[in-house]
């Protein structure tokens, strides 16, 4: 499904500032694996994402996605295997667009758009069903510009829209960390409706180790652009958070051994 | 009296050729929040294309979609700019404004091409509709058929699944390409769409003045901002897209109704240009020192 072989980000090169955000990372993931990803700041979470995405490009190494190699294809193109939802919730949606338009424009992801009207009235009743799941009223408000919604709510329509066209895989980069903890689990509850519902396969960043041992069937553990801890299945089920700590923990004494 | 109504009536039939031009920045500077200074450039463009095909012989009309199709070729080069070379914004039109003058000087031969005696569309529908006499009806009656082609077309364009990405690309770039959008393809096309305009309203501006000149296009860009803004404060933003683009148009014609009043009042006509300055300066400046002053109290 997705398969990431020798990876390398390496920001500034040559300067001072030079940063290995990736260094020789590889990764598989399975069609329908649910993956969360734990990591201290700058251990390459979002850089690993944005990668897939394409914001980036690497200096060295290889993507696969669904039997296409991605590695060169420009952000815009791959959207068409990718569905993606971004830390802050501004990123995600047209604030100055009513909700309907964002659907319809979410809708023709990977789709040639050309001169046929932007919204055709079938899918008005469409995506108004689909809001309806939501159950967050947004249904009755389909006219409403998107700017006037909370963050929370406007989290939950870039998760709808991000899944209105099944993607290949979705990426979900920290989407609740900017929400107050009742939100946050209100959107973590969509999340795992969708991904269910559609059997997506998922990467999820968090930092939150209980969400990422909650949610999904397999846990990644980031540190330094490595990946340094993988575990799936029955394994990942008996993981507690205190096991997780430990592993935090032997990394900052590590880390204070090298300095 | 009859003097003012007369002068009213002209000013407002000039509004409404402009008034295409502000369609133009309209779509730059709101649907794709870019402030796009090729205009100036691109406006004398289409004054200068129009004029000098007129004097080859041209029917004037055809001119128009020509000076319209040169217009389109320039806020391509803009965009190209902007999107390929990451050049920012502003210069970018810089660049393309500075470039077009001499491009506009090669097109013309001289500084200025009088059309007197010339056949333009407007002395084309003199001959047309004899029972008219006034060129300032005529100018008008020309205006507002123009613009409310153009508007349909626009309105038509911008509700379509390109024109719906397009109006995203201003607001969320972001988002745009994380739903498969390409948002430098988008920018060159909203660029193109907004300076075909420009250079016809150049155009046609030039057909009724008489005369294409070199400095015609010059603070175009101000122009037409301070007519979005009028329109905008006195229509408001409500209703639907194509209100919106009526009031853009509105607001051209009020601003030359303000200028005919102020130029009436004894304002020389060499201050109009800071005159102008000083209303978009204002404009954009209430909104901002409305809220310093209006922010809550805090009381603890």
């Amino acid at each position: 499904m997705l398969y990431i072989e020798n990876l390398y980000k390496i920001f500034n090169i040559g300067t001072i500032n030079e940063k290995r955000a990736l260094v020789d990372l590889n990764l598989h993931i399975n069609k329908g694996d649910f993956v969360t990803v734990i990591g201290g700041n700058g251990a390459g979470k979002s850089t690993l994402l944005n990668m897939i995405a394409g914001v980036y490009t690497p200096e060295k190494g290889r993507i696969t996605l669904a039997g296409q190699d991605i590695t060169k294809m420009p952000e815009y193109k791959r959207a068409a295997l990718l569905g993606r939802v971004f830390q802050d919730p501004m990123r995600g949606t047209a604030a100055d667009m009513e909700i309907i338009e964002n659907l319809a424009i979410a809708a023709r992801r990977g789709k040639k758009r050309g001169l046929k009207w932007g919204i055709r009235k079938d899918e008005v009743e469409k995506y108004t069903e689909y809001l309806k799941m939501l159950d967050l009223g947004l249904e009755n408000r389909i006219h409403s510009k998107v700017g006037l919604l909370s963050g929370g709510q406007r989290q939950a329509l870039t998760l709808l829209m991000a899944t209105l066209q099944k993607p290949e895989l979705l990426l979900l980069d920290e989407h609740t960390a900017a929400l107050d903890p009742k939100t946050a689990s209100k959107v973590l509850s969509i999340t795992e409706e969708l991904v269910t519902k559609e059997n997506l396969t998922t990467i999820m960043i968090t930092h939150n180790m209980k969400d990422a041992l909650r949610f999904g069937n397999r846990l990644i553990m980031m540190h330094e652009g490595r990946i340094i801890f993988d575990v799936s299945g029955e394994e990942k089920k008996n993981l507690k958070v205190t096991d997780l700590l430990e592993k935090f923990d032997d990394l900052s004494d590590r880390m204070l051994l090298a300095k | 009296m009859n003097a003012v109504l007369l002068s009213m009536q002209s000013a407002v039939s000039q509004g409404i050729l402009w008034g295409i031009m502000t369609l133009g920045v309209y779509i730059t500077y709101k649907i794709l929040d870019y402030a796009d200074l090729t205009v100036d450039g691109s406006f004398a463009l289409g004054g200068a294309v129009s004029a000098v095909l007129i004097i080859n012989g041209w029917n004037p009309f055809l001119s128009l979609w020509i000076a319209l199709l040169t217009g389109m070729l320039a806020g391509m080069v803009t965009g190209i700019l902007h999107t390929m070379f990451k050049i920012p914004a502003i210069l970018s039109g810089i660049l393309s404004m500075i470039a077009l003058y001499s491009i506009n000087l090669t097109i013309m031969g001289k500084a200025n091409i009088a059309l007197l005696g010339m056949d333009t569309i407007f002395t084309d529908a003199q001959k047309l509709l004899p029972m008219i006499e006034n060129k300032a009806t005529i100018s008008l009656i020309i205006g507002i058929l123009f613009v409310v082609v153009i508007i349909a077309v626009l309105y038509w364009f911008f509700g379509t699944e390109i024109g719906e990405i397009i109006r995203a690309t201003g607001n969320n770039e972001y988002m745009v390409r994380a739903l498969g959008g390409n948002t430098d393809t988008m920018k060159i096309l909203g660029l193109l769409i907004s300076n075909g305009l420009v250079a016809l309203s150049g155009g046609l501006v030039a057909q009724s003045q008489g005369y294409a000149d070199v400095g015609m296009g010059t603070g175009t860009i101000v122009i037409g901002l301070a007519s979005v803004i009028i329109g905008e404060v006195i229509f408001g933003k409500r209703f639907n897209f194509a209100y919106k683009l009526f009031s853009v148009v509105a607001g051209s014609a009020i601003y030359r109704i303000i200028i005919a009043v102020v130029l009436q009042l004894g304002l020389k006509s060499s201050n109009l240009k800071l005159f102008t300055a000083i209303i978009v300066a204002a404009a954009l400046a209430i909104p901002v020192v409305k809220e310093k002053f209006t922010k809550p109290k805090v009381t603890i």
